[in-house]
């Protein structure tokens, strides 16, 4: 190694340790802010003197947090499940049949990635109004029931599986909805838990939609109430940091969990352009 | 059986599996479009119950409406200035985790959190960052610097750009991933033979390395364009009432868009502004597509 290549290897770690810090300081800052009592919220110290649970204690008993989690819970897990059976089964659908359609179907499910959200709530709106769907959870998951994104995914993965393995199915007589569940979903796992990851967080950060839709407090998801309270004049800095912490808690817990996939995933975003 | 029939099977098989999955698209995402490009003609308006045809009367009210004039022009500079910086960055952060073998996981993993936190609970911190002394954290360091205080989101002039910054904090971690996948692609007899051939590490960056990685660059731009464009949330959560104030000087179109159809619902006018939304997304897709066909 050059001599000079070691200065240079000592500078990238200061600057990049540096970055990093900036990276996770707002992070560290409520998380432990999340821990100071009232009288010291606005000392700026980023460790707090005498920690307590308070804060937890409080916004527990005095706002709707526990439903928000419940709702946003709820919201999360369903469109996850709905997405991967239906992305799944549409992607082995066009990766495994030739049928009339099937490039068009393609193509037209494609295109909707096109089409912003920004574009769809008006719409969305009034069909949840008319159809008298509002204040329900339905009306706040039926837009994500099923992804473009997912759908091309999977199909991409599919295509690389063998017609021959099919085909064996086949001849020992199995059904071809039992060949999608039995002997395709199990060769995609790992497309399927990527899919999982990026639909749980994209459905738990989730604010436009969840905003204009769920107008009764008690249909609120996390980030809907996160918003509505700390906007709220009453409500004090530890508690919105407190409400920060615990929206975000489950998805650093996730995070390191499934960090390298959560990486990967990120990765094959891009190099499919 | 006959090739014939199988060939059948298979056919009403698919379409099975296909029919919910076929009604979801035409329900959710093809009639909703139609409808919302119907609806920017006409005068709809939740509160009054009948709907007229007006043709272009909505675009011509929006592009004399001063509010939706700055909205649109914070909107691109919201692209202007994010997407660079952001850009920028995390190619000199990428190049650099690169060339470090020993904790580079490590690195993406804490780059990385930020896109993946709830962007309201960004925001709502980012904001605590902002406030004007003695509670905001930027303004004590300022103080301890002997330097003066700024009104950051009090800010006509300082707000736009402090989202800017918040937005950026967010984003670094995903493009920074993004070019790393890139940058492992790159053979390394390239730069191998651009070392015996003495070139300088600089050379080597910004002659072979930076080239290399054009259509993941591209790629990022049209990205991060187009999330800039769609910038909402953390405007509404970092100014006073979710107005994108001070004096909408924060405002963008989606902000714009949300108040007219669900605060005025005012839904044809609404409509309109999304349709030129669209037209922006759409426009930036299309350069995308030509320059890469340019490239092959």
């Amino acid at each position: 190694m050059l001599k000079n290549d070691r200065k240079y290897f000592v500078f990238s770690y200061i600057i990049l340790g540096i970055l990093a810090f900036f990276m996770i300081f707002p992070f560290l800052w409520m998380i432990f802010s999340s821990f100071k009592p009232s009288w010291e919220i606005y000392d700026m110290k980023l460790l707090p003197s005498s920690p307590t649970l308070e804060n937890y204690k409080n916004i527990f008993t005095f706002s709707g947090f526990p439903k928000w989690f419940l709702n946003s819970s709820i919201v999360a897990f369903i469109t996850t499940f709905s997405v991967l059976f239906f992305d799944s089964l549409v992607g082995f659908t066009l990766a495994k049949y030739k049928f009339p359609g099937r490039n068009i179907l393609f193509i037209l499910i494609l295109s909707t990635l096109m089409i912003p959200t920004e574009m769809l709530v008006i719409p969305w709106y009034t069909m949840s109004q008319k159809l008298n769907w509002m204040g329900s959870y339905w009306s706040l998951m039926f837009p994500g029931m099923i992804s473009g994104f997912g759908i091309f995914l999977m199909k991409q993965f599919m295509e690389t599986i063998p017609d021959e393995l099919l085909d064996a199915a086949r001849i020992d007589g199995l059904s071809e909805f039992k060949i999608y569940w039995k002997i395709v979903l199990p060769l995609v796992k790992p497309a399927l838990g990527t899919l999982a990851i990026f639909n749980f967080i994209g459905n738990w950060n989730a604010f436009l939609w969840p905003l204009i839709v769920a107008q009764d407090s008690n249909m609120y998801t996390l980030p809907v109430g996160m918003a509505y309270f700390s906007s709220e004049a009453s409500f004090q800095w530890e508690q919105i940091m407190t409400g920060a912490t615990i929206s975000t808690i489950p998805l650093i817990i996730f995070f390191l969990i499934f960090q390298k996939q959560i990486i990967q995933g990120i990765a094959t975003q891009g190099l499919k352009g | 059986m006959k090739k014939g029939s199988l060939e059948r099977k298979y056919t009403i098989t698919a379409y099975t599996f296909l029919f919910v999955p076929i009604i979801f698209f035409l329900v959710v995402r093809f009639l909703p479009m139609i409808f919302s490009l119907a609806m920017s003609f006409t005068d709809w308006n939740l509160l009054s119950k009948d709907i007229n045809f007006i043709g272009f009367e909505n675009f011509a009210k929006i592009f004399s409406d001063e509010v939706f004039l700055k909205s649109l022009w914070n909107t691109i500079k919201y692209v202007i200035f994010g997407v660079p910086l952001v850009i920028f960055l995390s190619l000199i952060i990428a190049v650099m985790l690169n060339r470090i073998r020993k904790f580079q996981w490590l690195f993406r993993l804490l780059y990385v959190m930020p896109y993946i936190t709830p962007l309201v609970a960004v925001s709502w911190v980012w904001r605590w960052f902002y406030q004007p002394p003695p509670m905001g954290v930027f303004n004590s360091i300022l103080l301890n610097l002997n330097l003066s205080t700024q009104q950051f989101l009090g800010s006509t002039e300082q707000a736009l750009f402090c989202i800017v910054i918040t937005t950026v904090w967010v984003q670094l971690g995903y493009c920074i991933v993004i070019f790393l996948a890139g940058l492992q692609t790159i053979p390394l007899e390239y730069i191998e033979a651009a070392r015996i051939d003495g070139a300088s590490r600089r050379q080597i960056t910004w002659k072979i390395v930076v080239p290399l990685l054009k259509p993941i660059t591209l790629f990022l731009v049209v990205m991060q364009s187009i999330s800039f464009l769609r910038i909402f949330t953390q405007v509404y959560n970092m100014s006073v009432q979710g107005s994108g104030g001070p004096l909408n000087s924060t405002k963008p179109l989606v902000l714009y868009i949300y108040e007219k159809a669900f605060v005025n619902f005012d839904m044809g006018l609404a409509s309109s502004a999304s349709l030129i939304l669209f037209a922006l997304i759409m426009f930036i897709t299309f350069i995308q597509m030509k320059f890469l066909n340019e490239k092959s």
